[in-house]
């Protein structure tokens, strides 16, 4: 159960030296294959083992074995409903508000099982933001936006200050500056997107989980929001969900690439770093992902 | 030429499609007819009562107590009665009903006790007020010993406009976008917070709009508070919440039954007032209700 499992993947007839054989040759240890490509050589802040995920008696995700390396980018494609945002929103126990959802494996955060019984969610998601599909700024003014998540968290120093600081980590502040009294909503796509990662940083996280931030977004705001993305990685670890995979090559310094078997459950097929992936995929279906051959 | 010329008559509507469009005209007509049935019958209505009452209406129609000579009699008393049975009504329900949407929409695990819950809910909504009455009587008036006091009316009211009170504030609650939610609860609000920060706020002009329905009925009703006991005769002004009370509706009541035509043309004008009031009070409620909107 501890291994990846992507044989119920794979064609019968393709004989291909697979994930686990390659790494096999690389590191000895007890699973070799498993621990080289799929737990980064850097420092791993989430640390994910077998985990599984069902909404009722559909299974989405199925023995997800990976880590994600602190102060890092890390991209998760692959096509529609292969579950990479489900996975995503596994980090920040987001998926604890729907019904009828089970999770199975272990979520490590900083050594933490986070599905562990004595665990709270909102503990859980103070320290790991979430920028989500569609920008969702709340109907109120700028600076409300900035200051809710914070002021809710009962933070008590210089809300002014922190709400500057916060738009300027965004790279929104000049556009705003002058009028943080008015809603929210009245601001372009893009920016309402860097406004909720403005929100996001304000409650000062360890971690921003972005699931497609970017597709409701023409492409002037999605560069904008890349080169945010490259900034914030300075301080922050960075785990986004991308269709693009465009975008994956230019933010990510890791890419995981996520497929449906034919019962719908989401499998990691590949993972490494970016650049490694796009140039040199192991696995056929990777490369016949990238190469805009299905998906 | 020939393809143009085809073209041109193509575009003009022929055949089938000049039966749908035709159809879909003759629809227009028919609908405008049946709103204007509805709209006939009001104008019919209002321009009745203020023939047959509006040589009665005067200032002291207002500030007089009831009287055995039509002439004399005013609403004093009623208007006094139904102003304290209201306030007491929206004091008592809406907390109740707010918070039971709430807890219905937000916080109630969903399993078939619930289910059970919000169909009694649906059914009470459609219970005849007269039963409400009975019940106001047997409870407060009787067990309570409180009789056929102002407390007793709003509480037998209470209990009648909860249910529909509730109805429409589910309603509202579930018409904030689930997005908003997740916005706030992913940076770290409690469950609470964000119901009071994000959707109480955002379902406010939909609550509102259920409360106006629900004070116009309990404004306008009858049956109930002749059953629980306000169909007396009052000639002082009420000022505590355990005095013998009546309403401006008990009051048309009283007027209406009497033989003498001088007290029906009273019935016609104190049911000018009681539009009056109640149309004012909606139009307060859409005002406000669109300052919160705006915010």
């Amino acid at each position: 159960m501890a291994e990846l499992d992507t044989s119920i993947l794979r064609p019968p007839t393709m004989e291909r030296p697979d994930v686990r054989d390659a790494g096999a040759a690389l590191a000895p240890s007890r699973e070799p294959a498993v621990d080289a490509i799929l737990r980064p050589s850097e420092p791993a802040l989430f640390s994910l083992t077998d985990l599984s995920f069902w909404y009722g008696h559909k299974q989405v995700l199925a023995n997800i074995s990976m880590s994600f390396p602190m102060n890092k980018v890390t991209a998760l494609i692959g096509p529609s409903g292969c579950g990479k945002s489900t996975l995503l929103r596994c980090l920040n126990r987001m998926n604890d508000l729907i019904r009828g959802v089970r999770v199975a494996g272990r979520v490590e955060y900083r050594g933490q099982d986070i599905y562990a019984r004595d665990i709270d969610p909102v503990e859980v998601r103070r320290r790991i933001g979430m920028v989500f599909q569609k920008p969702n700024p709340f109907p109120k003014s700028i600076y409300e936006n900035a200051a809710f998540g914070a002021r809710v968290n009962g933070y008590r120093g210089n809300m002014d200050e922190l709400v500057e600081r916060s738009l300027r980590q965004a790279a929104l502040w000049d556009e705003v500056k002058d009028d943080l009294k008015q809603i929210g909503l009245a601001l372009s796509g893009g920016q309402q997107q860097r406004l909720c990662i403005a929100r996001a940083l304000a409650v000062q996280p360890d971690v921003i989980l972005m699931d497609e931030p970017c597709s409701a977004l023409d492409p002037i705001a999605t560069l904008k929001i890349e080169d945010l993305i490259r900034e914030l990685v300075n301080e922050f670890t960075i785990i986004i969900v991308t269709h693009n995979m465009q975008q994956a090559a230019r933010v990510s310094d890791y890419t995981a690439f996520v497929l449906a078997d034919e019962a719908g459950a989401g499998h990691l097929i590949e993972y490494g770093t970016t650049h490694d992936l796009f140039t040199t995929p192991k696995d056929r279906r990777t490369e016949e992902y990238i190469t805009g051959r299905f998906g | 030429m020939a393809i143009a010329d085809s073209q041109a008559t193509v575009l003009r509507a022929s055949g089938a499609v000049a039966r749908r469009q035709a159809v879909s005209r003759a629809a227009g007509w028919v609908l405008l007819a049946a709103s204007l049935i509805g709209v006939a019958i009001l104008i019919f209505l209002a321009y009745d009562t203020v023939r047959e009452g509006a040589s009665r209406l005067s200032w002291r129609f207002v500030t007089n107590y009831p009287s055995r000579f039509a002439d004399q009699a005013g609403l004093r008393s009623s208007i006094l009665g139904s102003a304290w049975v209201m306030g007491l009504t929206v004091v008592v329900a809406f907390p109740v009903a707010i918070g039971t949407a709430i807890w219905i929409e937000e916080f109630a695990p969903k399993n078939a006790l619930l289910t059970v819950i919000k169909l009694n809910l649906a059914n009470l909504a459609g219970v005849p007020s007269i039963i409400y009455g009975i019940l106001g009587l047997a409870i407060f008036a009787r067990y309570f010993g409180l009789g056929p006091s102002i407390m007793t009316g709003a509480l037998t009211l209470s209990l009648m406009i909860i249910p529909m009170t509730v109805i429409a504030a589910e309603e509202a609650i579930r018409q904030v976008p689930q997005s908003i939610r997740d916005g706030s609860l992913a940076l770290g609000a409690s469950h609470w917070q964000t119901v009071r920060h994000h959707v109480l706020p955002a379902a406010l002009p939909g609550i509102m709009t259920g409360v106006i329905l629900a004070v116009a009925r309990a404004a306008g009703e009858t049956a109930a508070l002749i059953m629980v006991g306000a169909f007396t005769f009052i000639a002082f002004d009420n000022t505590s919440p355990f005095e013998d009370f009546t309403t401006v509706p008990v009051q048309i009541y009283n007027w209406t039954i009497r033989p003498q035509a001088d007290f029906r043309h009273n019935a016609a004008a104190a049911i000018i007032v009681l539009m009056v009031a109640v149309l004012s009070l909606n139009l307060l409620a859409a005002v406000i209700r669109e300052r919160f909107r705006r915010d």
